[in-house]
C-alpha cells in the first residue's frame, strides 16, 4: 500500500487525442475563414446544426459497442418526424401528444428490429437495411411526398429555442449571467469530481495522473468550455437543444460506464459467447439495444424537425452515416467491445466543426464528402496503429 | 556423430527493452525429433518465429546457420524456400475449402500465370496426404467436416507438400485426445525414418519423453541445458527439474484438514439430446452426487459428454431437449438459464477460456466480476467500482495472478494467469459448486501447482468441486472420487483407493459399446 501510494501513472493520451483533434481542425478553420468561426453565431449554430446526430451518435454508440450498426436510424428520424408534423400541423394536436406518438413510432421500429436481431438471429446489417428501406417508404407514402409545414412555435421552440438571458455589458460586447453561471457549474463540477478522484484513489492506494499532466487537461477543457459558453451568451443564450443534449449525454454515459446494463454490453460486444455464460442475457441486451435506438432516433427526428420547422421526406437521408462514423472517430471499435459515449460526441463534433468549417470557406459538399471520408478513414488508421504498436 | 541441420546461436530478441530471449542456443542434428521445452512464456515461441523469419533478420541479434550457410529470414517465405516449416498451435486451415486446397493454401499449384491446376492440385495433395496416411480421404471435402485430429494432420501434410526438411510443431497435440495425439506421434516417426528433421515444442512431457531424441530446455528466455537421449537421465520428473529450476517432489498439492460433509449438488437421471441433431442422444441418464468439501473428477475420453454435461446442466448452454432434476442442498432448483445455476451457487470455468471464459480486450478486473456483477457488485443497476476494485486487488493477490495492475488487459497475459483470472471470476459468484472443465489445459507446470492449491482452498472452505480433465494423472492427483463418462453415461465410479489408470481405462473399455442395447 505505501509504495502504490506514491505512484503515479501517465494520462491515457488515446482517450483525450479526439479532443485535440477538435481544437485543432477548430483553428485551421479559425485561420482559414479569418475567424468567422468562432463568432458568437457560428457557435450557436454548430449546436443548432449538430444537435440531433450527436443525439443519434449516442445510440449509434451502443449498437457500435454490440459489435453491429443500425442502417435504420436516418428513417426513423424522418418517419417519426413526419408524424408527429403531420399530427400538429393537419389534425391540430396538442405538440407534446404528437412528440409521444413519434417516440411510439420510434420504440416500434426498435421493438420491430431488435427482434429479428436478437430472437431470430438475423443479421442487423439485414434488419436495418429493411427497415432503412421500409421507413423511408413509409415517410414518403404518409407525406405523399410533400413538405409539412410550418410548425407551431411550441413545436419549434425545442429545435431553436432559448433560455431567457441575463445580459450585461461586458467589455465591446455584453455577457450572459445565464451562461456564466453554468460555466461556473460546469467549472466547480470538474474540480469536485478531479478532486474525490485523487481522495479515493489515495484512500485505496491506487495510482493517480502525474500532476502537472492532468491540471493542463483540466485547463484546456475548462477553456473550450468557458470559451464556448461565453460565444453562446454573446448570441442569444443557451440554446434548448443544448439542454437536450445534456441530458441525454449525461445519461447514457452514466448508463455505459457506471451500470450493470452498460457492463453487459461492453462484455457482449467484447465476447458474446463468454457473456453468455456469465449469466448476461445476450438476446435481452441485444433487443434493447436497438429498442434504445428507435427512441433515441425518433427523438432526433423531433428535434431536427423542430429546427426546420416542418418536416419533409427526405430529411435525415443519409444521417446514420455520419451517426457511425462519429462512434467510429470517437474511438469506438468496429469489432464492437470498445468505445465511450462522450468520445462518439467528440466525434460528432469533429465532423461537425468539419462540415461547418468547409461551408465557411465556400467548398463545395461534394468535396466536402472526399475530406470526411478521408477523416473517417484516417481516424482509424491512427486508431488501428497505435494499438498494433502497443501490442 | 551425425552433421549439425541447424545452430542458432547467440540469439537475443527484446520487445520494447524487456529480454524474451537472452543468449539462446540451439543445435538440432539432422534428422532427429529435438524437443523445446519450458514454462509458458519460456519463449519457446519466440525462438521459432525467429527461425521461421515472423520476426525478420536485425530485429534480433545472433546467428542462424542452417545447412552450413548462415541465413537472413525476412519473412515466412524466406525460410520455407530453404525448407523449414513451422506448423502454429492455432490451426492455419480455411475451413470451408477443400482438402487439397488447403494443402496447397499459399503454395498453389499453377500453370501459366495464376491460374491453378486442378489435376496437379488433387495429384500432389495425394502424395502430401500419403505421408500422413490420409491418402484415402475425400479430397474435394470442406476441411471442416473432419475432427481436429485429421485436421492436424493436414497441417503437416501442407508441410511435406512444401518439400520440408525441418518440419517444427509448436504444440501439436494441445487439441487432440490421447487417440488421435499417438498417431500423430507416430507419424512423426515416421516421417524422421524419411530423413525429415522435426522441433517440437509440447507440454505434454510424457510424449517429449516418448518421441524425441534431444531435449532443449529453456527457461526465462535462456536455455538451461540439453539432455540427449541414452546418455542424460531421461524422465518427465529430470524435464521439469530442468524446467522449473527445481525438484517439483510432488506435481499435486495434498489436500490436508478438508473434511468431507454433506450432500450439495445432486444431478438424476440427466439426458440431453444434439443441439442440432434432434434424435441423436448425448447424455443418458446421468447421476452424479457432489458433496461439500470433496473433488469429484469427470474422467473419460474426449467427446465422451463431460463438457456436454457440464455446460447442459450450467444453463441449459448445450444441448436441446435437456430433462433430468438438480438438487442443491436437497432441495430441487432450476437451471434452465445461466443466471439461474448462478443464483443457485453453480459456476462453471469453461474449457476454452479465450472463448467461452473471457473478454481479451477486457481488463482483469472487469473480467473477473463479469458474472458477479449483478448480484455482488452493484445495488442491482449502478455498479460499484470501489468494492469492485477492492476484491479485484484481492483475488489477484490471493491466488497470485501475475499482472502489473488489475487494469491490465487479460489478452496480455500469459495462459495460466489467464486461467487464474477465469478461476477467479466464478469464485467472486460465491459459488457452493464449481464446475472446473480442464482447468489446467495449455498452463506451465507452476501455473498449475497454483491452480491446483486455489482447488485445494476453495474445497477446505466447503466448496463442491468438480474438475473435469482429460488428463487421467490430474483426476488421480487431484480428485477424492470420480466418474469415468464414456459415450454419454456414467461408465463407473472410482473412489480415491481405486483410482488409476488402470482402473479408469477399463471402465471405458468395459463399457464400450454395449450402451446401447440395455
Amino acid at each position: 500500500m505505501e509504495e502504490n501510494k506514491k505512484k503515479y501513472v501517465n494520462l491515457d493520451l488515446k482517450s483525450l487525442g479526439m479532443i485535440v483533434a477538435l481544437v485543432i481542425i477548430f483553428i485551421i478553420f479559425f485561420v482559414l475563414t479569418n475567424g468567422s468561426n468562432a463568432t458568437p453565431t457560428n457557435i450557436n449554430n454548430l449546436i443548432m446544426q449538430n444537435g440531433y446526430i450527436i443525439i443519434l451518435a449516442t445510440g449509434m454508440l451502443l449498437c457500435v459497442l454490440t459489435g453491429y450498426i443500425d442502417l435504420g436510424v436516418g428513417s426513423v428520424v424522418a418517419l417519426g418526424a413526419a408524424c408527429a408534423a403531420k399530427l400538429v400541423v393537419e389534425q391540430g394536436w396538442a405538440v407534446p401528444l404528437a412528440w409521444l406518438v413519434a417516440i411510439g413510432i420510434g420504440l416500434a421500429v426498435g421493438i420491430f428490429a431488435g427482434f429479428f436481431i436478437a430472437y431470430l438471429d438475423i443479421p442487423p446489417f439485414v434488419v436495418t437495411l429493411a427497415t432503412m428501406l421500409m421507413g423511408r417508404g413509409l415517410t414518403y407514402t404518409l407525406l405523399k411526398s410533400l413538405t409539412v409545414g410550418p410548425l407551431p412555435q411550441s413545436y419549434a421552440f425545442i429545435g431553436t429555442g432559448f433560455l431567457p438571458t441575463v445580459k450585461i455589458p461586458f467589455g465591446e460586447g455584453t455577457l450572459d449571467l445565464v451562461c456564466v453561471a453554468v460555466a461556473i457549474i460546469v467549472t466547480i463540477g470538474l474540480i469536485v469530481s478531479e478532486m474525490k478522484n485523487i481522495q479515493t484513489n489515495n484512500k485505496y492506494g491506487f495510482a493517480n495522473i502525474v500532476p502537472w499532466q492532468m491540471a493542463v487537461k483540466d485547463i484546456v477543457i475548462l477553456l473550450i468550455v468557458w470559451f464556448f459558453f461565453i460565444r453562446l451568451g454573446q448570441y442569444n443564450g443557451i440554446p434548448i437543444q443544448l439542454i437536450v443534449l445534456g441530458v441525454i449525454v449525461a445519461i447514457y454515459q452514466f448508463v455505459t460506464s457506471k451500470t450493470v446494463a452498460g457492463r453487459q454490453i461492453y462484455a457482449m460486444g467484447g465476447n458474446a459467447k463468454a457473456a453468455r455464460l456469465s449469466g448476461i442475457n445476450t438476446r435481452k441486451v441485444f433487443f434493447w439495444v436497438y429498442v434504445n435506438m428507435g427512441v433515441l432516433a425518433a427523438i432526433a427526428g423531433i428535434v431536427l424537425s423542430a429546427r426546420q420547422g416542418g418536416a419533409n421526406p427526405k430529411m435525415g437521408d443519409g444521417i446514420e452515416m455520419d451517426a457511425i462514423a462519429s462512434c467510429y472517430i470517437g474511438g469506438a471499435a468496429a469489432a464492437g467491445g470498445v468505445g465511450t459515449v462522450i468520445g462518439a460526441v467528440v466525434g460528432a463534433l469533429v465532423m461537425g466543426v468539419l462540415n461547418n468549417g468547409m461551408s465557411m470557406c465556400g467548398m463545395s459538399t461534394d468535396l466536402q464528402k472526399v475530406v470526411k471520408g478521408a477523416v473517417l478513414l484516417g481516424a482509424v488508421v491512427l486508431d488501428v496503429t497505435t494499438k498494433k504498436k502497443k501490442g | 556423430m551425425s552433421e549439425i541441420i541447424l545452430e542458432m546461436s547467440h540469439i537475443t530478441k527484446a520487445f520494447s527493452g524487456v529480454k524474451a530471449l537472452d543468449d539462446v542456443n540451439l543445435k538440432v542434428e539432422k534428422g532427429e525429433i529435438h524437443a523445446l521445452c519450458g514454462e509458458n512464456g519460456a519463449g519457446k515461441s519466440t525462438l521459432m518465429n525467429v527461425l521461421s523469419g515472423v520476426y525478420p533478420f536485425g530485429t534480433y541479434d545472433g546467428d542462424i546457420i542452417y545447412k552450413g550457410e548462415t541465413c537472413k529470414f525476412h519473412r515466412i517465405k524466406d525460410s520455407e524456400e530453404k525448407g523449414i516449416v513451422i506448423i502454429h498451435q492455432e490451426l492455419a486451415l480455411s475451413p470451408y475449402l477443400s482438402i487439397a486446397e488447403n494443402v496447397f493454401m499459399g503454395n498453389e499449384q499453377t500453370s501459366m500465370k495464376g491460374v491453378i491446376n486442378w489435376t496437379e492440385t488433387r495429384s500432389r495433395a495425394k502424395e502430401a496426404l500419403a505421408h500422413v496416411g490420409l491418402e484415402n480421404e475425400n479430397l474435394n471435402a470442406p476441411v471442416n467436416t473432419l475432427g481436429v485430429g485429421k485436421q492436424q494432420l493436414i497441417e503437416i501434410a501442407k508441410a511435406m507438400a512444401k518439400n520440408v526438411d525441418l518440419l517444427i510443431l509448436d504444440e501439436p497435440t494441445a487439441a487432440l485426445n490421447d487417440e488421435e495425439s499417438q498417431q500423430l506421434l507416430d507419424i512423426m516417426l515416421d516421417l524422421k525414418e524419411k530423413g525429415v528433421t522435426c522441433i517440437i515444442i509440447s507440454h505434454k512431457l510424457n510424449e517429449i519423453e516418448r518421441v524425441a531424441d534431444s531435449i532443449t530446455i529453456i527457461r526465462d528466455g535462456k536455455t538451461i541445458e540439453t539432455l540427449k537421449k541414452g546418455i542424460d537421465e531421461w524422465s518427465e520428473d529430470r524435464i521439469i527439474k530442468g524446467m522449473v529450476g527445481r525438484e517439483m517432489s510432488n506435481r499435486y498439492p495434498v489436500r490436508e484438514n478438508c473434511p468431507v460433509g454433506d450432500v450439495v449438488l445432486e444431478v438424476k437421471n440427466w439426458n440431453c439430446y444434439h443441439p442440432e441433431i434432434g434424435d441423436m442422444q448425448i447424455l443418458k441418464n446421468i447421476n452424479i452426487k457432489v458433496r461439500a468439501g470433496e473433488v469429484v473428477g469427470l474422467a473419460g475420453l474426449m467427446g465422451a459428454g463431460r463438457t456436454e454435461f457440464a455446460m447442459s446442466l450450467f444453463g441449459h448452454s448445450y444441448g436441446q431437449k435437456i430433462s433430468g432434476e438438480v438438487y442443491m442442498h436437497g432441495k430441487q432448483v432450476s437451471t434452465k438459464t445461466v443466471k439461474d445455476a448462478i443464483d443457485n451457487k453453480i459456476a462453471y470455468t469453461s474449457e476454452d477460456r479465450k472463448t467461452y471464459g473471457l473478454v481479451l480486450i477486457n481488463d482483469i478486473k472487469t473480467n473477473m466480476t463479469m458474472a458477479a456483477l449483478r448480484g455482488y457488485y452493484s445495488n442491482g443497476q449502478i455498479v460499484d467500482e470501489r468494492k469492485e476494485n477492492l476484491d479485484a486487488e484481492d483475488y489477484k493477490k490471493r491466488i497470485n495472478v501475475k499482472a502489473t495492475s488489475i487494469h491490465q488487459t487479460v489478452g496480455a497475459l500469459s495462459g495460466g494467469n489467464q486461467q487464474k483470472v477465469v478461476l477467479a471470476k466464478w469464485m467472486m459468484t460465491q459459488p457452493d459448486v464449481l464446475i472446473l472443465d480442464e482447468p489446467t489445459r495449455g498452463i506451465d507446470v507452476g501455473a498449475k501447482y497454483e491452480i491446483y492449491c486455489a482447488i485445494n482452498d476453495m474445497a477446505r472452505a466447503g466448496k463442491a468441486i468438480i474438475v473435469i480433465s482429460s488428463e487421467m494423472q490430474e483426476i488421480i492427483g487431484t480428485c477424492d472420487r470420480a466418474y469415468v463418462i464414456n459415450e454419454g453415461r456414467i461408465a463407473g465410479e472410482l473412489t480415491k483407493e481405486e483410482l488409476s489408470q488402470e482402473s479408469i481405462m477399463k471402465c471405458i473399455m468395459d463399457s464400450n459399446g454395449k450402451g446401447d442395447n440395455e
